[in-house]
């Protein structure tokens, strides 16, 4: 199990950041990404794994109406 | 064209002296000392009573000044004291008040032409503000003027022209003339500049038919693009603001001045300013492309993101998706729209540059039909209403009907979703063919649905009980035709008589209460706090939720104090925010309130903290909460929303989404859905969700220093030095 911004998520082996925002359906261009509240860069999403029990914060820049 | 009522003959230069004398009159004109702002004021505002052909010069008062900033502070103000608890919209006293504020017309920052406009709406009864592009509020204060205040009717249409720089106010009485703006703005843009190049002098309000036969009315403001060589236009369009001009028989307002410059608010200290505006223009110029792409498509640049997170609405807020939306995305608009790698700035030196239009489309219906006229957006809100809400996933639909709304002066916003509920009212055969008088209203139908927009317009037909407003619409429904009125309560997106704005609330707690506990009405302007709260979950409890429904509408009401536009704020963020900066702390964007607080003290010469910016505006939204309860609505009962922006009302919804539905009860709720109907498990969801949003409101009434019934506290309203006698006396009335 991993926590994506405090909930609950199933974690699957070989879980990238890349997969895991297709997964929750996270389309939106501008997301940063912390694991373990450390900053992972865009460039490095497709080859960070999230490993089981890991805290994820993928917080949207989106300014709304 | 030729059906209307036409008299263009005064525009004309070879026209007679006895044409022009039939066709207007002077009815009264006033000189004045022209510009003279010192540290972004001009300390006097200008009158108008059209009731008794009156034009005065009044100060602002110092007491006034330090308690209420400027801009929508001032004008909540000078309009308390002008009105009763009993005046109504629509009486003589009410006043259409244009505020500029300390910080509007700065040219080195982006987002300082807005006019923010004051009046009481015929939609809510209350007190209601709008907030708009266009040169119009810079070209007042330049004119020497903070606000311009006008009350009283006048007995034929007339048109107000202000020259700024010649210090005269004219008021001609002007008959047969069509009010709709399309061509009127051209026509006096054209009759008041002395050539092309002056044009850009030229700024002016007009409205339309459709404001004079609805509830909805807006009041369109322009600025003359020399690209184009065309009239642009800007809408303030909540509240139905653009009706009280009408009713108020005003045809436009013209203003000109020429001779802006880089220091026509003659402020304290240019470097401020100077390093604010150098700062924000380097982000947006290298990072607007790749964060909102303002400067290519503008505000539509949200319906992807709305449609990818269930947040759009559709079908009446029915559900947050559509798989038609594709039709209406962004790649259509990038198609659509022209000029649209750096759009237009609807005041001078804005870098965020977020106006676009679409040239030359040709009109299929109504009574330009065949023309080909420039359409300005469409922005998000009138997509999402026309193409969402109703249904009609057309690009070309959305273009028409955001034409013709602008053009006769109606919100798309407030005709979209009155639209989106009668269509949803028709499917469900609570209205027929025998009351639409023949319209099929069913979702989708966009040839009625602008058929519709043309009766509203001109008050004919179905038109004529449309153009009322949802919340009005409601009352005939039950009354006339025997309708639910708790379904019709439960799916009539209004709250306290306006529409809501164009966002699916069901799974933001926070959001609803943005919308709900805002002080106009549903409209995002107050708070937008969907992402933070669904998405991103950065504020899980009430007490958190509260917070944010405390700092963000302050920060919100900051800029209609000062004269600014709230997208240079938070729709461009440097590119370290997040990283720097955390949670709900980010989503202030820290760097931009610092500029805010060199942008203040640059032009007034006052230091200012981030702590007293927030302090200026809690005085004066606190002052706009007590003037709804002076008019009878600001308490508990009215911060209330339909159950459809809070959670399923119908079967088909609750199953559109059932998997999370189920999720809730089972997980949060400790429900066992085993062997449940939909109906029951519907029962209890809305139970919870219901306390749920009631529990909210007690978490923000308390952090904002309101009682249980939404009302401020005395210790609040001495807090915030406006304990004026009227108003403690009002606050005691309802503290038993």
């Amino acid at each position: 199990m991993i926590r994506v911004n405090g909930r609950d998520r199933e974690w699957e082996e070989d879980l990238t950041v890349d997969l895991l925002l297709k997964k929750c359906k996270y389309t939106f261009p501008l997301i940063m990404i912390k694991i373990n509240g450390k900053y992972i860069s865009k460039e490095k999403y497709k080859n960070t794994l999230i490993k089981d029990n890991d805290e994820v914060q993928a917080i949207h820049s989106i300014a709304g109406g | 064209m030729n059906q209307w009522k036409e008299n263009w003959s005064m525009f004309k230069e070879n026209e007679s002296a006895q044409e022009s004398e039939k066709s207007q009159k002077l009815l009264t004109s006033f000189e004045f000392e022209p510009g003279r702002v010192e540290k972004g004021y001009t300390d006097r505002r200008l009158y108008i009573n059209l009731s008794e052909n009156k034009i005065e010069e009044k100060p602002i008062d110092s007491k006034v000044k330090e308690i209420f900033t400027g801009g929508r502070g001032y004008g909540m103000w000078y309009l308390w004291n002008a009105i009763s608890p009993k005046t109504k919209w629509n009486d003589h006293e009410n006043e259409i008040i244009f505020c500029t504020g300390p910080i509007c017309g700065v040219t080195q920052y982006s987002g300082t032409g807005k006019t923010h406009v004051v009046s009481l709406s015929p939609e809510t009864g209350t007190v209601n503000d709008n907030n708009v592009g266009g040169y119009f509020a810079p070209f007042l204060k330049f004119s020497g003027w903070d606000l311009l205040e006008i009350q009283g009717k006048a007995k034929q249409d007339v048109i107000m022209f202000i020259d700024g720089n010649q210090g005269k106010v004219i008021i001609e009485e002007i008959l047969g003339i069509n009010s709709d703006t399309h061509l009127l703005i051209e026509k006096l843009t054209e009759k008041y500049a002395d050539d092309e190049k002056d044009r850009r002098n030229i700024s002016i309000i007009s409205s339309g038919r459709g404001a004079e036969n609805t509830n909805l009315g807006i009041l369109n403001v322009s600025w003359y693009d020399i690209r184009r060589k065309h009239v642009r236009v800007k809408q303030a369009a909540r509240g139905g603001t653009g009706s009280i001009f009408r009713d108020k028989k005003i045809l436009a307002i013209v203003i000109k001045y020429s001779g802006v410059n880089a220091n026509s608010n003659n402020v304290a200290s240019p470097e401020l300013i100077r390093k604010a505006g150098e700062r924000l223009t380097k982000e947006i110029l290298t990072l607007d492309h790749v964060q909102n792409g303002m400067r290519e498509i503008g505000t539509v640049n949200l319906l992807d993101h709305m449609q990818n997170y269930e947040c759009l609405p559709v079908h009446n807020f029915k559900f947050g998706s559509h798989p038609d939306a594709f039709k209406v995305n962004s790649k259509v608009w990038h198609r659509c729209m022209t000029q649209k790698q750096a759009g237009d700035s609807c005041w001078v030196g804005c870098a965020l540059r977020c106006s676009h239009g679409v040239d030359n489309f040709k009109l299929s219906t109504g009574p330009l039909k065949g023309e080909k006229v420039l359409v300005d957006g469409p922005e998000y809100e009138t997509t999402a209403g026309f193409a969402g809400n109703c249904g009609c996933f057309d690009p070309n639909f959305v273009l028409e009907a955001n034409f013709y709304c602008d053009n006769y002066g109606i919100d798309t916003i407030g005709v979209s979703t009155t639209m989106a509920f009668l269509m949803e009212c028709y499917e469900n055969g609570i209205i027929n063919k025998e009351i639409t008088e023949g319209l099929e209203f069913n979702f989708g139908n966009s040839k009625a649905a602008l058929e519709l927009i043309h009766q509203m317009s001109e008050g004919k037909g179905f038109g004529k009980i449309a153009g009322l407003g949802i919340r009005r619409i409601k009352k005939i429904l039950v009354e006339k035709y025997n309708a639910d009125a708790k379904f019709l309560q439960d799916i009539g997106m209004e709250c306290k008589g306006m529409e809501f704005s164009e966002y699916v609330t069901k799974e933001s707690l926070a959001q609803q209460g943005g919308y709900g506990i805002a002080n106009k009405g549903p409209q995002h302007d107050e708070s937008w706090l969907i992402f933070m709260d669904q998405v991103n979950n950065q504020i899980p409890t009430f007490e958190d939720k509260a917070e944010a429904l405390h700092y963000f509408p302050l920060f919100r009401t900051w800029f209609s104090i000062v004269g600014l536009c709230k997208l240079p704020w938070n729709d461009i963020e440097p590119e370290d925010n997040k990283q720097k900066h955390h949670g709900i702390e980010a989503a202030k964007v820290p760097d931009h309130v610092e500029n805010y607080c060199w942008l203040f003290e640059g032009v007034t010469g006052k230091h200012i903290t981030p702590e007293e910016l927030i302090l200026q505006s809690e005085k004066v939204h606190n002052f706009q909460r007590l003037f709804n309860l002076k008019m009878g609505f600001g308490t508990r009962e009215h911060d209330v929303v339909p159950y459809r922006a809070v959670g399923p009302v119908t079967a088909e919804e609750y199953e559109s989404r059932r998997e999370l539905y189920d999720q809730q009860l089972q997980e949060v709720i400790k429900f066992d859905i085993e062997g449940k109907t939909t109906e029951e498990k519907m029962k209890i969801l809305r139970a919870y969700r219901e306390e749920q949003y009631q529990m909210l409101c007690d978490a923000v009434y308390k952090r904002r220093g309101w009682d249980a019934n939404g009302v401020p506290t005395l210790e609040n309203i001495k807090k915030l030095k406006i304990d004026f006698p009227e108003i403690v006396e009002l606050v005691k009335k309802y503290q038993s």
